[in-house]
């Protein structure tokens, strides 16, 4: 398969084909609410749907969110070859209705129709050593992206000073105030440092890791491990209709910061957990 | 479960209450921001028949075109809501709509045009867009698709069956706003404020 279909495929079982790690946690969230409640019933249906998306090979969620592609290359490749084949793919994804037309120019209101716009798909490019490519992709859907919060830390309305337990009370008060509007229960990512552009990258470069995958430092996995309680006890539910999942997992990484600044970000993503890995190894194309 | 079927007359509506489970049968026009921002604007008459005691649809649906020129939806979930809060009371009252179909809920001032003119507040499941496109039986025309683009296009269609859930009646009851208060609370308790 050439590299631009390789990648087309990429975008088809993102699209409507989701990763067995999140569906098993939406089981579990099925498994944990009442008989008979609201919350129960939209598990139930979330449930059905991701079943008939990967059946009929439609997208599970209309909203097909921005295209955000994490690429690493070889040394000695040129960015140029991926980018291409990326943007093709996006046309062809959308040709092929695996993509709503999701990119629209700011100034004109005018969308472009096929997903291709400024910084549409929107590409993070790393060269590495080894001897194979690694494309990743994420469908970051609108909804979930606008309930996303940055904050600086003191932030005094909810005391939350300069250190773990500061970022522990941003992240809750972040959840509460997303409501059901993300698409609960929803899977949250924090970066802790930077400034407020790479803050924001690192909470979203989180949503890379599966389901259940604790951060390596103790600080920061017994830290996820509190919030994925603390949040759980909010009673939001699954879309804001309470019960017991809001929020199916929280991963949070750091990096250094400036002596004046402690920026934290908390990105958000629905349920409509939508990311995928392909890799490219000796011509040999894979995808998980 | 409650079935209703559009046209749908003001009492039966007035019966449903927060926490109804509904099968949604009839004709569904599909509006998101430009198309409310332009009901309001210029209050255009070419929706007006479709809308009339009908329910209007927060969705920027996936569409396909076949070749004998018709249009089907492959999927179509719901969008959040609160951006047509500013619109939403004098949308309902203007065109004479029986039900709000979204996700995330609404305000006050949609919760106050409800009760005035007798229409609910139905929430569909969020990202379920497969799922309720397979309720869409027919997409009968489409008004606006050159000018706004397809997720804001207003698209009639005509559905069998649409899973929903009140949270929003025409009395006054909203479970948004029970559950943005209960768990204000305990995020307070939790952050030991």
């Amino acid at each position: 398969m050439e590299l631009k279909e390789s990648i087309l495929e990429l975008i088809r079982k993102a699209a409507t084909d989701l990763s067995p790690d999140v569906e098993k946690a939406l089981n579990d969230a099925y498994n944990k609410e009442g008989e008979g409640t609201p919350a129960k019933n939209v598990m139930g249906t979330i449930l059905e749907n991701v079943h008939m998306a990967r059946e009929q090979s439609t997208p599970m969620c209309q909203d097909t969110g921005s295209l955000v592609f994490y690429i690493d290359f070889p040394v000695g490749e040129s960015e140029a070859k991926y980018r291409e084949a990326a943007l093709w793919a996006a046309k062809e994804g959308t040709a092929k209705q695996y993509l709503r037309p999701n990119a629209v120019d700011p100034l004109t209101a005018k969308n472009s129709g096929n997903n291709v716009g400024v910084n549409a798909p929107y590409f993070h490019f790393h060269q590495w050593d080894k001897d194979e490519v690694r494309i990743r992709l994420m469908l970051k859907g609108g909804g979930s992206e606008n309930v996303g919060a940055q904050y600086k830390l003191p932030h005094p309305p909810i005391k939350a000073g300069r250190d773990l337990k500061g970022v522990r009370k941003l992240v809750i008060d972040a959840v509460v105030k997303a409501q059901g509007q993300g698409c609960s229960p929803g899977i949250i990512g924090v970066g802790i440092g930077g400034g407020r552009d790479i803050s924001y990258a690192l909470s979203k470069e989180q949503f890379f890791r599966k389901i259940g995958e604790r951060h390596p430092m103790k600080e920061l996995a017994d830290l996820e491990v509190q919030l994925l309680e603390d949040l759980n006890k909010l009673e939001i539910g699954p879309m804001g209709f309470g019960g017991k999942s809001t929020i199916l997992d929280v991963f949070i990484d750091s990096q250094s910061r400036h002596p004046a600044s402690y920026i934290v970000s908390v990105s958000y993503t629905c349920w409509a957990f939508r990311r995928k890995t392909m890799t490219i190894k000796n011509g040999e194309v894979s995808y998980d | 479960m409650i079935k209703l079927k559009t046209p749908i007359s003001e009492q039966e509506i007035r019966k449903l209450k927060v926490g109804d489970t509904v099968l949604l049968s009839g004709t569904v026009v599909t509006g998101r921001d430009e198309a409310h921002k332009l009901m309001v604007e210029q209050k255009p008459d070419f929706i007006r028949e479709a809308l009339k005691e009908a329910v209007i649809y927060h969705c920027g649906p996936v569409v396909k075109k076949l070749d004998n020129g018709k249009w089907i939806f492959v999927s179509a979930g719901p969008t959040t809501s609160s951006r047509e809060e500013p619109f939403q009371a004098d949308v309902v009252c203007e065109y004479n709509i029986r039900g709000v179909i979204g996700k995330g809920g609404m305000g006050d001032k949609t919760a106050e045009g409800l009760k005035r003119c007798g229409a609910v507040y139905f929430h569909a499941v969020g990202g379920a867009g497969t799922l309720i496109a397979n309720s869409v039986k027919e997409v009968k025309t489409v008004y606006k698709l050159e000018e706004f683009g397809t997720p804001e296009a207003f698209w009639v269609i005509e559905v069998e069956d649409f899973p929903v859930v009140v949270t929003m009646d025409a009395n006054g009851g909203s479970l948004h706003k029970e559950i943005k208060e209960k768990s204000e609370k305990i995020a307070n308790e939790l952050m030991g404020i």
